[in-house]
């Protein structure tokens, strides 16, 4: 048996499929129908405890090239049906075997159709699951409980760690770098330097870097205090991109404003707009946190929009050589339509290269113009 | 971009006729095209040769024509009504071919009609398999290599640079006859050499063998803005090498890994972008169990049964957006009416498992042969929605409504387990329960899986069910037991069988435990949004989302289950007037239906949908639940019948005639003592349970004798028997599918068939038109030519049906719809069968007088007599219009079954041909149905029975003098020369001669009869008539079993051919021509 209790002081029964233990975390629910492996472990899920609405999950065991991360970032994982026999020719152990190796707590045999209608009523929320019973200590813990500050920096690298290629040299700032982002970067051949999440600015603008990517990684943006701050000494000295918490950094570095959505976008369904080209494509996507488009600096172009709500998906800086998207374009789990965001960035730093300059070679003018489009479509 | 505003009229286009592989899913498609067209202010003309769909009522188009679906017509109708559009791609097969043949013929060119939605281009790149090669080559997506050769040498050549196994196919034999697949040199040559042999081209088609890999299905989307989205993924959980259609299928795909999902959905958007598909379109994969190697292995550039199936198992409604784009709009600028706040742009997520179980048609056709290969032999398909696959797996399998419903069958629990494992390689319709059969006796599961090829993952799940159904056998019943049976799926009905209780103590226990089903959304999103689609399936141990408001009562509607011979689209037209008609009497309109082909499984018809299996639990957990006022049963033909009695035992209210006036009109007993009551003509029959009574019987009628099990759908084990030797053969066989019910026994009649649908009030009657049949009695009426109205019938007859029609109604309290069966002989008219519910003949009946049948039936069922609701009672007054109805066969997908026409009901479909004469209508009726009337006059094979020879002489005189050389077998040779006819003789069934002259095209067509159904059947292949009739379905050459269609035939010809030119009119306009010519 094991339990989940949220904050609004529901509980959900279950079988226990996981580790024994009690952990802690914010409840949010994904609707991806595969790739639970990759959800696991995908550092922007620390301290989240995952409800797949799939109902049928472990079908297909674990393999080794699917991880986005060597460990398990969710604290707790909710499924309505567990497959305790597996069938794939790459699988190498069951999820239930892979959760318990690492410790994390989960519960088969919920209503997650009824979970996921209370978060979506509710609101993101806290919540525990145990494998005990729930307590009035428990219930305590739990309204104290509150998501760590520095959990970027916490699924953060310690290290510096270089991986050399034949192309552009870029700087990657891990406040929680998924490994298919890495994995994209190098199909370019491009050559990365990936630093921990507090690195200072000066240390990375010694190495003459072509550009700086900020990953994505879980948490509040506004918490990662530390990262903010180096790149804001980033800006305008080398060319920035941005994904997810790394976007949302970029944004509020610019100026903008960023809260908490409700229950968050978190799927490999979600259609985005751009809204230069007009043109559509369903992207992966996972967050709780988005961009008040309103708040966007001047000399921003919105560049992505999301169709389910509305909310800003994207932005382009051309005067500071600033690009970012809210939504995975590495996908993994999801679509991989959004790829080509990642060639064009690769592609645009090589130009720029040649170009030898960073800074648009937009006029003022030109750039004003592009933001009052940008702005027009984005309230179309 | 929005619409594009210079479209102001559009043709779509229908169809046809139901045949195996096109069947309800595009009269769905169809009807949600042409609403989509006319929500945008755009006038639709619609042409469907099918009067049993929907869209070809009066409401849903502007203009309906119900003409034959050829290129003359179109032009006719398209010069006349000079549509801006025509979109192709939402009428099957069927549709795309003729908007190419239009495109073709520059006939879209002259009359300046935009090709609306995916281009000729896109659909000739999808359909050519050299263009369909040449593109994947150039975007770099892999195919099976394959070739087709005319010689041995060559085949090996190309062997030789692909390797084996390798798959052989014959070109144009049937079934696919003579292939196989070969894993080395010698199995090649030999397959090749019967391959060349057999095929009618001496050709066959060499492809490198990817049978068992995975078969995986996209569903993708693509807009003029180059948008493309996945509606959904589909996996087969039989591997390739049976066709999509014949195998079980679950959505979304449960074994294959995001990367492997991602892989095939990004190979499927990249095809569909090549193609430049402006719609749905449909791409199937195979894909290797053991690493990442995929081959596309077919490209629907349509609609299709997929999508219909993609459509019921997302919410997202394809056909509607498709035509939406095909009028200009892009994906994102379409609204999701599911939520009502996002748009069309985005990929369904599901949170339940689809299972889809095709529904064949080997229960009526004992001799047909089951193996399933790559020819599709289903005639319908269930589906069933479960939050696991166990659940979801367990309903589908009870959707099918065999008469069993567990997956461990008796049947394979005699075999020896090598028997057992040697069956599991036999690819046919029942291999899944001999892999449950197979579970229960620990044979491994790798085991299994090596020998089918099914994915493990299945087989784990089958075997999580096979084991449960052993602890529900070996355990106490538990409260907590019982409601994990309940969990995944099991029935209370099996579960009182396995644990040796009554069904009254399991409804103790289910009480104990306080379970109930409860009932969940198909909402397209997994709950990430607040839905508003009334779109539910049941669940057990879950939250109920069903919120049932008190402010008007509801009506639950049965459907009519899998669409199967004898029970097809006609009843699925009933179940969506009948929503319609209780919705307009002020009622919450409930459907529960299981079949995901429908309209009435479409969440907008009724104000709630429960797609549900079609058997008595599933129906009263929707009543207790909703508690509506009642079920009206009459509307989903036999299956909703037969759950009646069951609803009235539970206490449930059926609205419309009572259960006991059902019982009636099917109890032999109680129905003969009625018509003699009432003094009204009928066959003297017996009913009878042993073998001693049927003797008996037949000494006291005489022979011939019509023989048949009671309560049946569409005639099954329906026979004319002529001696004692053929009634004891079939009662010997018919015996076993009969035990709860007994063997009737009837004078057989030999005369012409008139046939009534009625709807009562339970006073007066109103009878909106009576048919005629071509073919005496004898023939099913489903599978009878029939003409509206009566040509023959002298008034003083029609009078005396009338007057049945009325006492009949009165005496069983009717209130709704009824269907009696007539046959005339002597100008005595006799009751053959009433039929207290709609019948097959209500949509034509509908259409063809202008009558709502359905809603008038069920305003009276609520309480509003006819002559409220402002119709005089009595015949209603013929207008101008004369109509013909032709059966549909398809029996070139089925192997070994006998075309003839019988007392069984054989045919999946049927056309209209309509006009204002009758020989004007019997030619567009022929026309409609495929055939033709060449100019070129080559040999005609004659081959009768003894009984029909005398009555053939017109026959084979019109052939002479239209020019025909008859070619007679002996007999009937003989026969001919004593009347004075030549004829050439086909000395002791010459089949080598016969067959030759098919295969050159030298043969016109054929009228062979038969000498007995009896012998037939018992006889199966060897019977000499039974080869000629299958020859000639191999080779397509028109074969007629009855001579009145061949004299119907002959007739339409002599008339086609001095008055070829045809005109075409929309439905209304032959009814208010008032001059007929």
């Amino acid at each position: 048996m094991a339990k989940l209790l949220l904050d609004n002081g529901r509980v959900f029964e279950g079988k226990s499929i996981g580790a024994e233990g009690t952990s802690f975390g914010e409840i949010c629910f994904n609707t991806s129908m595969a790739g639970y492996q990759e959800i696991l472990t995908d550092p922007s899920y620390a301290e989240q405890v995952i409800v797949m609405t799939y109902p049928e999950i472990g079908n297909y065991g674990l393999n080794k090239d699917d991880f986005e991360c060597s460990k398990v970032n969710a604290t707790g994982l909710v499924i309505k049906n567990y497959c305790e026999k597996e069938s794939h020719y790459k699988s190498s152990m069951t999820l239930s075997e892979y959760l318990n190796k690492n410790g994390i707590v989960a519960i088969s045999g919920v209503d997650t159709r009824e979970l996921t209608t209370v978060i979506r009523e509710t609101g993101a929320m806290n919540c525990v699951i145990t494998t005990g019973e729930i307590t009035d200590e428990l219930k305590e813990q739990l309204k104290k409980y509150s998501m760590s500050k520095d959990v970027a920096l916490n699924v953060s690298r310690k290290n510096i760690e270089h991986l050399s290629g034949k192309g552009p040299k870029i700087g990657l700032i891990d406040v929680g770098v998924k490994k298919s982002i890495i994995d994209n970067f190098r199909i370019h051949d491009c050559d990365l330097t990936i630093y921990p999440g507090d690195v200072l600015a000066e240390e990375m603008l010694k190495k003459d870097f072509d550009a700086v990517v900020i990953s994505n990684g879980p948490g509040d943006p506004q918490d990662a205090v530390k990262t903010i701050n180096t790149v804001k000494e980033l800006v305008g000295k080398i060319p920035l991109y941005g994904i997810c918490l790394g976007y949302q950094i970029l944004c509020i570095v610019l100026g903008a404003k960023t809260y908490k959505l409700k229950y968050g976008h978190r799927g490999a369904n979600h259609p985005v707009i751009n809204l230069e080209t007009n043109k559509v494509f369903i992207t992966s996507q996972n967050h709780g946190y988005a961009t008040d488009i309103t708040t966007l600096p001047s000399n921003c172009i919105p560049t992505y929009k999301n169709l389910n709500d509305d909310t800003l998906e994207g932005f382009r800086c051309p005067e500071l050589d600033i690009e970012a998207v809210q939504f995975h374009p590495e996908a993994a789990p999801g679509p991989s339509d959004a790829n080509l965001i990642i060639n064009q960035w690769v592609a645009q730093i090589i130009q720029r290269k040649k170009d030898k300059g960073f800074f648009s070679k937009f006029s003022i003018k030109e750039i004003m113009e592009k933001l009052s489009r940008g702005k027009e479509n984005a309230k179309k | 971009m929005p619409k594009n505003n210079d479209i102001k009229k559009v043709l779509v286009i229908g169809s046809g006729p139901i045949v195996i592989g096109q069947a309800a899913e595009f009269d769905y498609a169809g009807v949600q095209a042409c609403r989509a067209l006319k929500e945008e202010g755009i006038n639709v003309v619609l042409v469907n040769s099918n009067p049993a769909t929907i869209m070809t009522d009066e409401n849903i188009a502007d203009k309906v024509y119900i003409e034959p679906l050829t290129i003359e017509a179109f032009e006719y109708i398209i010069n006349k009504e000079r549509p801006d559009g025509l979109i192709a791609s939402l009428g099957g097969q069927t549709g795309l071919n003729l908007a190419v043949s239009l495109y073709e013929k520059g006939i879209l060119d002259k009359y300046n009609v935009k090709l609306l939605g995916t281009k000729i281009e896109a659909i000739k790149n999808a359909e050519d398999r050299e263009l369909f090669k040449e593109l994947m080559l150039e975007i770099g997506e892999p195919i099976p290599a394959s070739k087709t050769v005319s010689t041995l040498d060559e085949a090996l050549d190309f062997a030789g640079q692909i390797g084996f196994p390798l798959i052989i196919r014959p070109a144009y034999t049937l079934g696919g006859s003579g292939g196989g697949i070969a894993s080395n040199r010698q199995e090649f040559e030999e397959i090749v050499h019967s391959g060349l042999l057999r095929s009618p081209i001496s050709q066959v088609l060499i492809e490198k063998s990817i049978a068992g890999y995975k078969e995986i299905e996209y569903e993708v989307m693509r807009d003029a803005n180059d948008t493309a989205i996945a509606i959904c993924n589909m996996e087969n959980i039989d591997p390739i090498g049976i066709h999509t259609g014949d195998s079980f299928v679950v959505a979304p795909s449960q074994t294959l890994t995001n990367k492997e999902y991602q892989m095939l959905r990004t190979s499927a958007l990249k095809i569909i972008r090549a193609l430049k598909i402006e719609g749905g379109c449909n791409v199937q994969y195979a894909l290797d169990t053991v690493s990442n190697q995929y081959y596309v292995i077919e490209v629907n550039p349509r609609v299709s049964r997929s999508s219909a199936l993609a459509s019921k198992a997302t919410g997202f409604p394809i056909a509607k957006v498709t035509t939406k784009i095909a009028i200009g709009y892009h994906l994102h600028e379409i609204p999701n009416a599911i939520t009502r706040k996002t748009v069309a742009a985005f990929e369904p997520a599901l949170d339940y498992v689809v299972t889809k179980i095709p529904k064949w048609p080997f229960d009526k056709f004992a001799q047909g042969d089951r193996l399933l290969g790559t020819k599709m032999k289903a005639t319908g398909e269930v589906m069933a929605i479960g939050r696991t696959f166990e659940s979801s797996f367990k309903k589908a399998v009870t959707a099918m409504e065999d008469k069993n419903t567990g997956l461990v069958r008796r049947k394979y629990m005699q075999l020896s387990d090598d028997e057992l494992k040697a069956l599991l390689h036999v690819q046919d319709d029942r291999r899944i329960f001999r892999v449950a059969e197979a579970l229960t006796r620990r044979i491994s599961v790798d085991e299994i899986n090596h020998i089918t090829k099914i994915d493990k993952w299945f087989i784990y799940k089958i075997k999580n069910l096979v084991d449960f159904e052993q602890r529900l056998k070996g355990e106490i019943l538990t409260p907590e037991l019982y409601k994990e049976a309940k969990e995944k799926g099991f029935l209370d009905a099996e579960i009182a069988v396995f644990s040796r209780k009554k069904l009254s103590d399991i409804e103790k226990i289910k009480e104990e435990a306080g379970v109930k089903a409860s009932f969940k959304i198909v909402d397209t999103c997994a709950a990430e949004f607040q839905a508003y689609t009334p779109y539910y399936y049941s669940t057990y141990g879950e939250y109920d989302e069903n919120t049932t408001d008190k402010d008007r009562e509801g009506i639950l509607i049965l459907g009519s289950g899998p669409i199967r011979i004898g029970q097809g689209i006609e009843f699925d037209y009933c179940s969506v007037h009948a929503a319609w008609a209780v919705r307009e009497n002020g009622y919450k309109s409930l459907i529960v239906n299981s079949n995901p082909e429908t309209l009435s499984t479409d969440f907008d018809v009724a104000d709630k949908l429960f797609f549900e299996p079609m058997n008595i639990e599933y129906i009263m957990n929707i009543v207790d639940s909703e508690k509506p006022k009642g079920v009206m049963v009459q509307f989903g033909g036999q299956t909703a019948i037969n759950l009646a009695p069951k609803l009235k035992e539970r206490g449930v209210d059926i609205i419309g005639t009572s259960l006991e006036s059902i019982n009636i009109a099917e109890d032999r007993k109680l129905f003969e003592k009625l018509l003699r009551d009432l003094n009204i003509p009928q066959p003297e029959g017996r009913a009878v349970r042993k073998v001693e009574e049927a003797i008996k019987a037949h000494q006291e009628l005489g022979f011939p004798l019509l023989v048949r099990p009671s309560y049946v759908i569409g005639g099954r084990g329906m026979q004319v028997v002529y001696n004692e030797d053929e009634m004891l053969t079939y009662f010997n066989s018919a015996l076993k599918f009969s035990d709860e019910h007994p063997v009737l026994i009837d004078q057989y009649i030999e005369g012409k068939e008139v046939e009534l649908d009625a709807i009562s009030d339970g006073e007066n009657v109103l009878i909106p038109g009576i048919t005629e049949h071509i073919e005496r009695a004898g023939v099913h009426s489903g599978d009878s030519m029939a003409i509206y109205p009566t040509q023959k019938v002298k008034p003083e007859v029609i009078e005396n049906l009338v007057d049945y029609t009325n006492k009949i109604a009165r005496a069983l309290k009717i209130k709704g719809l009824m269907n009696i069966q007539f046959v005339l002989k002597d100008d005595i008219a006799y009751v053959i069968e009433v039929n207290p519910r709609a019948s097959r003949t209500v949509p034509i009946m509908s259409k063809v007088t202008n009558t709502p049948m359905v809603e008038i039936g069920i305003n009276a069922a609520l309480g509003k007599s006819i002559v409220e609701q402002g119709y005089t009672p009595g015949l209603v007054e013929k207008t101008s219009l004369v109509c013909v109805k032709v059966p549909v066969f398809s029996f070139q997908k089925l192997n070994r079954i006998d075309p003839a026409l019988a007392p069984e009901m054989k045919s999946t479909g049927e056309v209209l041909g309509v006009d204002t004469s009758f020989e004007r209508a019997l030619v567009k009726g022929f026309l409609a149905a495929g055939y033709t009337f060449p100019e070129r006059r080559g040999d005609v094979l004659l081959s009768l029975n003894n009984h029909n020879k005398p009555q053939s002489e017109d026959i084979a005189r019109t052939l002479v003098e239209l020019g025909y050389r008859i070619i007679a077998t002996t007999g009937t040779h003989n026969y001919l020369e004593s009347q004075g006819i030549q004829s050439k003789e086909i000395e002791n069934f010459d089949m080598e001669k016969i067959q030759e002259s098919m295969k050159k095209k030298k043969l016109c067509f054929v009228i062979n009869t038969p000498t007995s159904n009896a012998n037939s059947a018992r006889l199966g292949s060897e019977n000499r008539g039974f080869l000629i009739r299958t020859i000639a379905e191999m080779y397509s050459t028109p074969c007629f079993t009855s001579i009145d269609t061949a004299r119907a035939y002959l007739k339409a010809m002599k008339y086609y051919i001095t008055h070829p030119e045809l005109t075409y009119d929309s439905i209304d306009m032959y009814r208010k021509i008032k001059e007929c010519i």
